[in-house]
């Protein structure tokens, strides 16, 4: 197929995960925020949704404070910002009109119903009302999203590049999202475990559809190192890394055919870890380094598709 | 009665038009003789017998619904000028437009005849010029601007230039049809005579149960056909592309529609490249030959090697390729020379030399502003005349005479004076009109029809066409950029069975309305 469409239909579904993670992210803090709780302030509440999409710099010369109404439109509705949801949808729309030829028509009619529906959300005030449904709206679309391709597409190289952007963009995400919130998932010197900490750890489970399962597998109080488990290795949790490079890995091998590609070989690399990792050692070497080597290598291996398949200066 | 309230606009604008001829023939009725009586066109009975009924609120509830679902499918356009470079829709009339299958063997008859014709002038003009040694045709057409000398002597395969011709038919009487222009560059629109038809049969089920209407949705595979047919000799398997400026061009919608009907790839130029005498496209898998390019990209832009340099939206290398005989594009390249409107002239005689055949279908008669008398005439009779540009398109560069206000007549004079080569000018012609849906209920509009002609292997249309409809009241400029709308084109398959039909139906007259 062409490179273009590969790449079009790469970033499609790309933009849209990341717009269903950022709903994730609004939704859970937003419920944060529902506990009472006066140790934690607004803005300590709401700088780590800014942490994990990774723009606090560019909030803060925009908006100044951390509060609950500037991070929400920041983060939902900002035209300026690159990775607001407005603008991951509205890119993900752009880039499957550019080829909808290369699509189903009930894919390219889903994608193109979303922009229009989420259209109405515009110009109103999220953080004063109205955020549930609209992150829920945003979920609900994606789950969508995913369920049309699934469906309606034929397997070929075009499905190929679409589950490709979702699982790389996923792994991205999740990791970023435990990252922000490692430092309260690592054993601390003080025995915690009031509440507020039990609030915190069914958040970060929430926001990756991940509480019911941790309940089901453990059936057990939230363990931090459970939790990291659950989202690091655990490859029947379908947001967890090891799931994402289960679909990654072979996508990339099958893309790849014969030819030796350094992105099939780095692939490989980070699913092998996952595969064969044990949480013991990754939290001896410290979980935030594992991760943050994590995301570099999620970002390289985004960089070799792009050279092996998407570049279209690649003649 | 609901009906009453719409039908009875349509009766008063018959006969209110300033300035404009004072009766139009229209496709559905035949002009009243007095006040009372409607006499309905044969072809139309069983439909009006089916309309008179349905109260004005349904019929504009189905146009919102075909609204939305258009808006759902995303067929919009984007309009050039626009800041906000939103997408609109092209409003869709409820109301078809429709032609026996007597006038349609006419018509097509007479397409076809006009762009054999037309495609034998462009092989003849890039070789041997013999209609020019014969004296027909005048040496200054080697001049016009459309004419490409690049490809003077360069042979392309089947001797076909214009693969899709787009011909533009106006009617003023019950047998009068003209050809307005001929259309031989990238000729658009069919995309909704094909989504138009999808859109009615889901709307009005029942009609389509009335009447036996002829099928269009073959025209991809049709297209897809003679595109491979015209691969350069010695290609077994083609692989035909489309070649498109991209989402952000006004047509965007019909290249990505018409690309997935023939299951063919939607290219852009940056996807396609120039290597040892071919061209190739980028995929996921390296490069991959291409051989016969439908291109949707004019003259001017596709290869900045040779035409316009600042062009983003063409190939490198591709016109010596082209030459070279290494790709087929579609539609050829320096067919503008044929459908220039100084060219328009010479049709009918291009008809009579190379066929040796009377022209089926007329021109409208046509004053050239570069002879001394015509120009005179014209400039005399400006409010009287339509003036167009040479090589304008579009409805852009173009008077109406009766419709424009003083300040326009005397700007357009200045611009005749100035250049007067560059403008033709025609009678008004009363366009028919045809029952359209408006605000107020359903009122008399004008129409034009443009079938598409497929050259490749065989000359053949599909039995259909694209009507487009001009909406504002006495309009008769129905281009899409000045606000025109279109319409569902029924051509019946047989006018035997229609007669029994209109026979049937009065018969049951009861049973018809309880459908509605």
């Amino acid at each position: 197929m062409l490179s273009r469409t590969a790449d079009h239909l790469y970033w499609m579904a790309r933009y849209i995960e990341r717009a269903e993670n950022m709903a994730r992210v609004l939704d859970v803090t937003y419920n944060m925020s529902l506990v009472p709780n006066a140790a934690v302030s607004e803005s300590a509440l709401w700088l780590p949704a800014l942490e994990i999409s990774g723009n606090v710099d560019a909030y803060e010369e925009e908006y100044g404070e951390y509060t609950a109404a500037g991070v929400i439109h920041y983060l939902a509705m900002d035209t300026g910002n690159p990775s607001s949801i407005y603008n991951a949808l509205r890119n993900a729309r752009e880039n499957a009109r550019a080829v909808r030829v290369a699509m189903t028509s009930e894919t390219w009619e889903n994608i193109n119903a979303l922009w229009l529906e989420f259209t109405q959300f515009i110009g109103q005030d999220l953080a004063k009302s109205g955020l549930r449904e609209f992150c829920d709206w945003v979920k609900a679309r994606s789950h969508l999203f995913r369920g049309v391709c699934f469906g309606t597409m034929l397997r070929d190289d075009a499905f190929s590049f679409v589950r490709l952007g979702t699982f790389i963009e996923r792994a991205d995400n999740t990791a970023r999202l435990l990252d922000v919130k490692y430092h309260i998932l690592l054993p601390s010197e003080e025995e915690v475990g009031g509440a507020v900490d039990y609030y915190e750890w069914s958040a970060v489970l929430r926001s990756v559809s991940a509480f019911q399962a941790y309940q089901k597998i453990f059936s057990d109080t939230i363990e931090p190192w459970r939790v990291a488990e659950l989202l690091v290795l655990r490859r029947d949790m379908p947001r967890s890394l090891h799931a994402c490079f289960d679909e990654i890995t072979p996508i990339l091998e099958q893309l790849s055919g014969s030819r030796h590609t350094e992105c099939k070989r780095l692939a490989g690399e980070l699913h092998a870890r996952l595969r064969y990792g044990k949480m013991q050692h990754i939290f001896q070497k410290g979980l935030h380094e594992f991760l943050t080597d994590f995301i570099d290598l999620n970002n390289k291996l985004g960089a070799e598709v792009h050279k092996t398949f998407l570049s279209i200066t690649a003649a | 009665m609901a009906h009453a309230l719409h039908w009875s606009l349509y009766k008063r604008k018959t006969h209110t038009m300033p300035k404009l001829p004072l009766s139009f023939f229209d496709e559905m009725q035949l002009l009243p003789t007095n006040a009372d009586e409607v006499s309905v066109r044969g072809i139309y009975a069983a439909y009006h017998h089916w309309l008179k009924d349905v109260p004005h609120h349904q019929l504009d509830s189905k146009r919102q619904e075909a609204e939305l679902l258009f808006r759902r499918v995303g067929i919009t356009f984007n309009v050039y000028g626009e800041t906000d470079g939103a997408e609109r829709l092209i409003p869709f009339d409820v109301i078809p437009r429709l032609l026996s299958a007597k006038e349609w063997s006419h018509l097509s008859a007479g397409a076809i005849q006009r762009v054999r014709a037309l495609n034998m002038f462009l092989h003849d003009i890039y070789h041997e010029q013999d209609i020019i040694k014969a004296g027909i045709i005048s040496s200054k057409i080697l001049a016009n601007s459309q004419y490409r000398p690049e490809m003077f002597g360069v042979d392309v395969p089947n001797q076909i230039y214009a693969h899709i011709a787009g011909i533009d038919l106006v009617r003023t009487s019950e047998s009068q049809f003209y050809v307005l222009e001929d259309n031989l560059r990238t000729p658009s629109g069919v995309s909704y005579m094909l989504e138009d038809r999808k859109m009615m049969m889901r709307l009005f089920p029942e009609l389509f149960r009335r009447y036996s209407i002829a099928p269009v949705d073959h025209y991809p595979q049709v297209l897809l056909k003679n595109l491979r047919a015209v691969a350069q000799p010695g290609v077994l398997d083609p692989t035909v592309v489309l070649l498109s400026p991209g989402a952000y061009n006004s047509a965007y919608f019909e290249h990505a529609f018409i690309a997935q009907q023939m299951g063919i790839e939607l290219v852009e130029g940056q996807d396609l490249f120039v290597r040892n005498n071919a061209v190739f496209m980028r995929t996921t898998q390296g490069p991959q030959r291409v051989d016969v390019i439908y291109r949707r990209i004019d003259d001017n832009y596709i290869d900045p090697l040779v035409f316009n340099q600042n062009s983003m939206l063409g190939v490198p290398g591709l016109l010596s390729v082209y030459r070279n005989g290494g790709v087929t594009l579609a539609n050829a390249v320096g067919t503008g020379v044929a459908d220039d409107k100084a060219t328009y002239i010479h049709v009918p005689a291009m008809i009579k030399f190379y066929l040796g055949e009377q022209p089926i279908l007329e021109n409208v008669p046509t004053y050239e502003l570069s002879k001394e008398e015509d120009l005179q005439y014209t400039l005399a009779h400006l409010h009287e005349l339509v003036v167009k540009e040479v090589q304008g398109s579009g409805g852009y560069g173009m008077l109406v005479g009766p419709a424009a206000s003083k300040k326009e007549l005397e700007e357009f004079r200045l611009r005749i004076v100035s250049s007067p080569a560059s403008y033709i000018a025609q009678p008004t012609l009363a366009l028919s009109t045809c029952p359209t849906l408006v605000e107020k209920g359903i009122a008399p509009r004008h129409v034009d029809l443009r079938p598409f002609v497929l050259s490749g292997k065989t000359v053949s249309l599909v039995p259909g066409a694209l009507c487009r409809v001009a909406l504002k009241e006495g309009s008769l400029v129905v281009n899409s950029s000045q606000g025109g709308g279109t319409k569902d084109t029924w051509v019946l398959e047989s006018d035997l069975e229609l007669e029994s039909l209109t026979n049937t139906i009065k018969t049951t007259d009861k049973e018809v309305e309880s459908v509605c």
